[in-house]
């Protein structure tokens, strides 16, 4: 087992964190689970690089990284498409690379989706906190230092060489997600749907709403036809704990889709992105339209189970 | 109220808020901690988190290794045979606080407000032992009460941008800490050194759901 230097950042872009699977079982000391956004694509990008699919990532945000390999390793790049170049030549998507020292790896911009994720075979070595590698910016625990990646950081890698040998596995290319800028999000009713009339659900279940600048992994706000609560509510509730995917509706009825930063709230919650759907909110981005359908518990678990599968194939094909 | 039987709402496919209560109240949010220690003591296959709130608690599982009904059957169990005297010894804090100043922004705007001096709404915060709520909103910030009633005040119209770590602060009937520099709509008192969150520590926090705080005033 042996931990040796992998990546050196020239230009970090606006937001590169590390992150894994995130961090579960302190939500009792008001820990948020962070990680990454986008799962599948993280989980994507381990399996293809030989890794277990909860190793550290890159999430890289719209664009801007610039790093340079400095060791032989296999490489993958999952997510939005932010048109990845190895060596100033476009890279492969979802597909292992071999790499050397010396190489390049840059990223030309957003053409579509949000966020992309760098896997390197052996993953990133870095001393886990409260259970996992992935970075908590506004308390400042977790990746390199609690913070963003800067320009100069080196990342380490345990035994790349090990995985040299999954360079050109890929996933189907009929399994590959292919983002838009118009969005479906399926959704259960809910915990606070009653507190809603019959008409505000039905505008919420029949509106299209706008993704606005002031989206982080905090939460994505929503622009779009207010959602009113029943008369005679106060406008918050008793703080209680929300989870990834819950649509919060604060008393301007502007729609909020929780992410992965924060772990309570104080206002009613319409209703609550299906799990299988909940990679999909790493990849809107301001501009983009959302709508929301509703589903059954059943079909929430299909949708699931079917999404594990796929997972599952990748890994099995190593 | 307690409710005789916990509500159950649940939240999407992977989460469940157990609701034990009806209000902000301390019979409630013992019956949450209650339901919390047990679920901590023997742990349920397939929960990945759970977190204790007012008068909630917030269970996040996996819905591939276990259904919704079996999960809310094992909770009506353990809410049935949660055991009160297995809670643990709550302590009590002293939090040493400089009030006023650049350190408490509001404190001025919050006596004009009760038409007290600063003297007296200093007085009336440090008079009152506080009772830990939840801990929630951000990694160690503590939601604590009750205020007096002298002291219940609405939060700002407009939220700082940026709150200072250590800020002591008030709105409505409760009172809480901010781990780390945020922003923040709360009416800020006054400053604390005290660390409130280290991730590298365990437990990473040194004030806990159940537990009493002091202010003194410096």
């Amino acid at each position: 087992m042996k931990v040796v230097k992998a990546l050196e950042i020239l230009l970090p872009g606006p937001l590169t964190t590390v992150q894994d699977l995130g961090r579960y079982g302190f939500g009792c000391y008001g820990v948020p689970p962070s990680g990454a956004i986008d799962s599948f694509a993280l989980r994507a990008a381990n399996l293809v690089a030989g890794n277990t699919g909860g190793e550290a990532c890159l999430e890289i945000t719209l664009t801007g990284l610039k790093a340079r390999i400095l060791t032989d390793l296999v490489l993958a790049v999952t997510g939005g498409d932010l048109q990845p170049q190895w060596n100033g030549r476009p890279l492969s998507m979802w597909e292992g690379h071999s790499a050397k020292p010396g190489d390049i790896l840059s990223f030309k911009g957003t053409k579509s989706g949000c966020r992309a994720y760098l896997s390197l075979g052996g993953g990133i070595s870095l001393e886990p906190v409260l259970g996992s590698r992935s970075t908590n910016i506004s308390s400042g625990f977790g990746g390199p230092e609690g913070r963003a990646l800067q320009k100069g950081d080196i990342l380490y890698s345990e035994s790349p060489h090990l995985h040299l040998g999954r360079a050109g596995v890929s996933l189907d290319k009929d399994r590959i997600p292919h983002y838009g800028q118009e969005w479906s999000l399926r959704v259960l009713p809910g915990p606070q749907h009653e507190d809603f009339p019959g008409t505000a659900m039905g505008l919420f279940m029949s509106s299209s709403y706008a993704v606005t600048r002031q989206s982080d992994r905090t939460g994505i706000r929503l622009s779009g036809p207010p959602l009113h609560r029943s008369t005679g509510l106060a406008e918050s509730i008793i703080s209680e704990g929300v989870v990834p995917g819950a649509i919060q509706v604060p008393g301007d009825g502007q729609p909020i889709i929780i992410l992965v930063e924060t772990i309570t709230g104080g206002y009613r919650k319409i209703a609550t992105v299906i799990s299988a759907d909940l990679p999909l909110l790493g990849q809107m981005k301001p501009g983009d339209r959302v709508k929301f359908v509703e589903v059954s518990r059943e079909a929430a678990f299909e949708a699931l189970r079917i999404s594990e599968e796929l997972l599952r194939s990748i890994a099995q094909r190593t | 109220m307690i409710y005789p039987e916990p509500i159950f709402r649940p939240m999407g496919d992977r989460a469940l808020l157990v609701e034990t209560g009806d209000r902000v109240d301390p019979s409630v949010n013992r019956k949450v901690r209650e339901l919390f220690a047990a679920l901590r003591q023997v742990p349920v296959e397939g929960v990945l988190d759970l977190v204790p709130a007012y008068r909630s608690l917030m269970i996040v599982f996996d819905p591939l290794r276990i259904s919704l009904a079996t999960l809310e059957r094992q909770l009506l169990l353990l809410h049935e045979s949660a055991d009160p005297s297995e809670l643990p010894q709550p302590k009590t804090i002293e939090v040493v606080v400089r009030y006023g100043g650049e350190e408490g922004p509001d404190l001025e705007w919050v006596a004009r407000y009760h038409g007290l001096t600063p003297e007296e709404v200093i007085r009336l915060h440090t008079g009152t032992v506080y009772r830990i709520y939840m801990i929630g909103f951000s990694p160690g910030f503590p939601y604590m009460g009750e205020l007096p009633d002298g002291l219940i005040t609405p939060r700002r119209e407009t939220p700082r941008v940026k709150v200072a770590q250590g800020s002591v602060a008030i709105a409505q009937n409760q009172t809480g800490i901010y781990p780390v520099s945020s922003p923040g709509g709360w009416q800020i008192l006054g400053r604390t050194s005290l660390c409130l969150f280290d991730a590298h520590q365990w437990p990473p926090t040194p004030l806990e759901m159940g537990d009493f705080v002091k202010f003194t005033a410096v």
